[in-house]
């Protein structure tokens, strides 16, 4: 029943009519717009299960497809379509943002209908990004999202909003633009099309291919972030409030490894393979060195950044590793191990970076802090709570049975098959990992009491429990069984790697 | 022998001419408390102006006076936009020229004269139209800027206009007339042919006056490194005529280039392409860099104007109908978006309080969201961040520049634009993210037709961004 329906231009229109709506219900009466926001994340995510449950996990090709010529001057299209790749992302951004909408509810007093509407807006844009299959229309989605997020931080953000905000925005920025030139420059090499697909068979010589591949790892690295352009994470996620830093870890994260996957791997195999070793050092550094940052940290949310950022190595390690594997391993089998490791990593991570944004908004709501040193003790006051604390930041550590383990553990498997080194370095991450995530529990969650302030602390009320639960059967789902997840990538990822094991120059 | 020409292509023109002398005639008999009818005349002008446009407009191109006028595709659409910049322009300032005890009919005379002088610029085909049209535009303007005779740094600002203005057009008349020595003629059409048949013999004397002419344009057009007079004049003007000069002249002055560069030197576009080369990259540089350190907004956005003309060039270097129709596209959706800008603050005037620091606009968004988020789209626009219009007119022109094999030109572009994007954001900032400066700034209640006006004013910057088709079709056709 649902072949008819345009389900894509649905789920992007519906959030941002829908916010816009909000905003004009505006902050005289908040509960009216809170509301109306939760309808309309609520519709959004119902509306997209059908691209789950109708998905054809048969074939890569496209579904869902919906192309009408939009500028003909320069013969952009609006055209839309998912695989197996951009459906279980758009599926982890309309889920992320009902736990958001009902994250804000009591704790955003201030201009709250701006804020939900910022959120609501966002996500059409996020889902246009993954969906977008002209390169333009990619982009302009990919480049709207920084306007509501940039509005967030800056608006509801912390002490330093300002500063984190016109750097998060600047950053994206500077790595976008560079792409957009090597968008165009495919364009005109390409007699006139914008269209993605008609990209990755455009032939191309491995100079021009190292150009754009690299016009394309400053867009994606920045966005990831991968070691040495992560430095903006760390501030925007500690100055964004709550809301910002989970749809900020979920899901925007995510574009940068989205894109290595539609645009650099199919577009130019062979500088990819050419530069794998530059992508794979980047993801080593940023798991190991990263992970000793974290370390480190006395503030919870730049911890839980850090981590983040070494987590998103893996993906792209797991992404970038797969020509050694193809050397050594003519069948496809290994590689598809790589990609689908990483893949299944990034929609873990949007679930476990997510919940614990929002165990630390949980406590900061309570204390305005969110320092280590300011906690101790909270299981006695919060047990609740602290179990949830706890069973995500196992989940953060890659513990078996929650999804952060799955994902791991493929990349580190497939990674064998390369290197045993490179498998060893990537492993490195489970132990600090472990460290730094279970380390800052013990000293936030447990132990005695540390001070007054921790003594009059409440346990989660209902709301809290809600959207903390929900976040904690997924990860748990998906950790015992990630069948569901794989299975609609298969055929996709297959294809990608016949795609780029077949040489353009 | 003597031949009646068609008088019909000019038609718009003389509408203008006849209404605007009616105006003139009117004003003198309103008593003060009636000059909102002088202004209701001025804009019925604009209008019946915009409908004689409408009405004669060719379905290809059409030529009278002796070749020295021409109506074609360009010059429709172009008149088009300049009449309803300028309506806009005229009903944003009626609170400011109220506030500011200066509501006088011969702002808007001036201000038609203006707009006349505009009109024959664009449909100029002769060295002498041009200049014609040009000096009536820029002697109004110095009226204009000189219009608050209480200001001192108005005066000041129009003294300094008008001399640099002077000295531009006299560097442009030197090398019209250098032109006119070696080819013998002021029309177009038979300048490009003899200036083809010169190309060879003659090339070091084209050069050279080509040279005076692009100077002339740069200065009009304010590309560095002749922009200095921008920002003083800018800042100096009373701010309804900085929204004046800072819209709807622009759209003139890129007709203007066309018409004597693309339509009459084209032979000669090696030459001048180089030359804007340096200019484009120049502007871009200067433009951007100084402005991050502006804290006067008229100055910011002229320092962004300068910019902006820098992108308008790079369009144009790229010497293809496709680069042409792009820097149209962009001036036209420039003069739009600055329209907002300007709009927005000539808004936050009132009685005794000018408003033209950044500081000015801290904390709007708690005051005024529904203008904080016009200006906010506005500025978006201006850095060229998708979905504003501003990012499709960006994207035109570079991909004309990349067509061409300038890519290194495109990367400039972008990232002195990146540059860019830093003090838009800054305006954005002080506007949702600083406190309210106390008895700064407070509610404003505009009259119903400058909310109305200004926020189709403001959604057409994403509307435009999200159908570039509605404008970008009229911008191909002008150079098919």
């Amino acid at each position: 029943m649902y072949a008819d329906w345009p389900l894509l231009s649905l789920v992007i229109w519906t959030p941002i009519i829908g916010g816009i709506l909000v905003l004009f219900a505006g902050d005289k009466e908040p509960s009216g717009a809170r509301k109306i926001a939760l309808l309309v994340s609520i519709v959004t995510f119902l509306l997209t299960l059908p691209l789950y449950s109708q998905f054809n996990t048969d074939t890569h090709l496209v579904q869902f497809v919906e192309r009408e010529s939009w500028i003909p001057a320069f013969n952009i299209e609006y055209f839309l379509g998912i695989d197996g790749i951009s459906m279980p992302l758009i599926l982890l951004t309309s889920f992320t943002t009902v736990i958001v909408v009902i994250a804000a509810w009591e704790v955003i007093q201030y201009r709250a209908s701006q804020y939900l509407a910022a959120f609501l807006i966002m996500e059409g844009f996020m889902i246009g990004t993954f969906s977008a299959l002209d390169s333009i229309l990619f982009y302009i989605f990919f480049e709207a999202m920084l306007i509501p997020m940039f509005l967030v931080i800056g608006v509801w953000g912390g002490a330093n909003r300002i500063y984190a905000t016109l750097k998060f925005f600047l950053y994206t920025f500077i790595g976008s633009v560079l792409m957009l030139i090597a968008l165009i420059y495919m364009y005109n090499k390409s007699d006139g099309s914008f269209a993605i697909f008609d990209f990755h068979y455009l032939p191309l010589t491995l100079t021009e291919q190292v150009l754009i591949f690299l016009a394309f790892l400053v867009a994606f690295a920045v966005k990831v972030p991968m070691w040495p352009v992560h430095t903006w994470l760390p501030d925007a996620h500690v100055e964004a409030p709550t809301g910002g830093s989970v749809i900020l870890a979920a899901i925007m994260l995510k574009i940068g490894g989205y894109g290595f996957l539609r645009f650099s791997l199919p577009i130019t195999p062979d500088a990819s393979a050419e530069l794998d070793w530059l992508i794979i050092t980047m993801s080593l550094t940023a798991v190991v060195y990263i992970g000793f940052v974290a370390l480190v940290q006395q503030d919870m949310k730049k911890l839980i950044a850090y981590s983040s950022i070494a987590h998103m190595g893996f993906v792209t390690l797991g992404f970038f590793i797969v020509f050694r594997i193809m050397d050594v391993d003519s069948s496809a089998q290994g590689s598809a191990l790589a990609l689908e490791g990483g893949m299944v990593q990034m929609i873990s991570h949007g679930f476990i970076s997510g919940a614990m944004f929002l165990c630390v908004g949980v406590m900061y709501d309570r204390m305005h802090s969110r320092q280590i040193a300011d906690y101790g003790g909270v299981a006695n006051t919060m047990p609740v709570f602290a179990a949830f604390m706890v069973f995500f930041a196992m989940a953060n550590a890659g513990l078996p049975g929650t999804s952060g383990f799955v994902g791991e553990f493929m990349v580190i498997l497939a990674s064998f098959k390369a290197s045993f080194w490179i498998a060893f370095l990537a492993a490195l991450t489970l132990i600090l990992g472990a460290a730094y995530t279970l380390w800052m529990i013990k000293r936030v969650i447990f132990g005695g009491i540390a001070n007054d302030n921790v003594k009059a602390l409440s346990d989660i009320n209902k709301r809290e429990f809600l959207f903390l639960s929900l976040l904690a059967i997924a990860v748990l789902v998906l950790g015992l069984w990630p069948d569901p997840l794989v299975n609609v990538m298969h055929a996709t990822i297959d294809n990608l790697i016949n795609h780029i094991s077949i040489s353009k120059i | 022998m003597f031949i009646q020409p068609n008088l019909l292509p000019a038609l718009p023109e003389m509408v203008m001419l006849a209404m605007t002398c009616l105006v003139l005639v009117v004003d003198l008999f309103l008593p003060q408390e009636k000059r909102g009818f002088t202004l209701l005349l001025s804009v019925l002008t604009l209008l019946l102006t915009l409908a004689a446009v409408v009405f004669v407009a060719p379905v290809d191109s059409i030529s009278s006076f002796g070749d020295s006028f021409v109506l074609d595709q360009l010059a429709v659409t172009l008149k088009i936009a300049v009449c309803i910049i300028t309506i806009l322009v005229f009903i944003y300032s009626r609170d400011y020229l109220i506030d500011h005890d200066i509501y006088k009919g011969e702002f808007y005379v001036l201000g038609l004269f203006a707009t006349l002088g505009m009109l024959i610029m664009i449909s100029a085909h002769s060295f002498l139209m041009i200049y014609l049209g040009l000096e009536l535009l820029s002697l109004s303007l110095y009226a204009m800027i000189a219009f608050n005779r209480k200001s001192l740094m108005a005066s000041e600002s129009a003294m300094k206009y008008f001399v640099l203005g002077a000295m531009a057009s006299g560097l442009l008349l030197y090398g019209i007339s250098i032109f006119y020595g070696i080819t013998g003629t002021l029309n177009i059409n038979e300048l490009a042919a003899l200036v083809a048949a010169q190309a060879d013999q003659n090339p070091v004397a084209l050069a050279f006056a080509l040279t005076f002419i692009v100077v002339g344009l740069s200065f009009k057009l304010g590309a560095v490194p002749f922009h200095m007079w921008l920002p003083d004049i800018y800042q100096g003007s009373p701010t309804a005529v900085t929204l004046f000069i800072g819209t709807a002249p622009k759209i003139a002055g890129f007709a203007m280039t066309i018409r004597l560069l693309v339509d009459g030197l084209s032979d000669l576009q090696v030459d001048w392409s180089q030359m804007f080369i340096v200019l484009a990259v120049a502007s871009m540089a200067i433009g951007n860099i100084i402005a991050i350190a502006q804290t006067n907004f008229k100055r910011l956005l002229a320092y962004s104007t300068i910019s902006h003309v820098g992108f308008i060039l790079l369009g144009i270097l790229a010497g293809t109908a496709n680069g042409y129709a792009s820097a149209m596209f962009y001036t036209i959706t420039y003069a739009i978006t600055a329209s907002v800008s300007f709009g927005v603050l000539i808004l936050l005037n009132r009685k005794g309080f000018e408003a033209e620091n950044i500081n000015d606009l801290s904390g709007l968004n708690h005051t005024n969201p529904w203008y904080a988020a016009m200006l906010a789209i506005a500025m978006f626009s201006m850095a060229g961040v998708p979905p504003t219009v501003g990012f499709y007119a960006k994207l035109s022109v570079l991909q004309a520049v990349v067509q061409v094999d300038l890519v290194w030109l495109a990367v400039a572009a972008v990232l002195f634009s990146v540059i860019g994007l830093f003090y838009y954001l800054r305006v954005v900032k002080v506007m949702y993210f600083d406190e309210v400066v106390e008895d700064q700034v407070t509610s404003i209640k505009p009259s119903l037709d400058v909310r109305i006006l200004l926020s189709a004013n403001g959604l057409s910057l994403i509307g435009l961004g999200m159908f570039p088709s509605l404008l970008m079709v009229y911008c191909i056709r002008a150079f098919a």
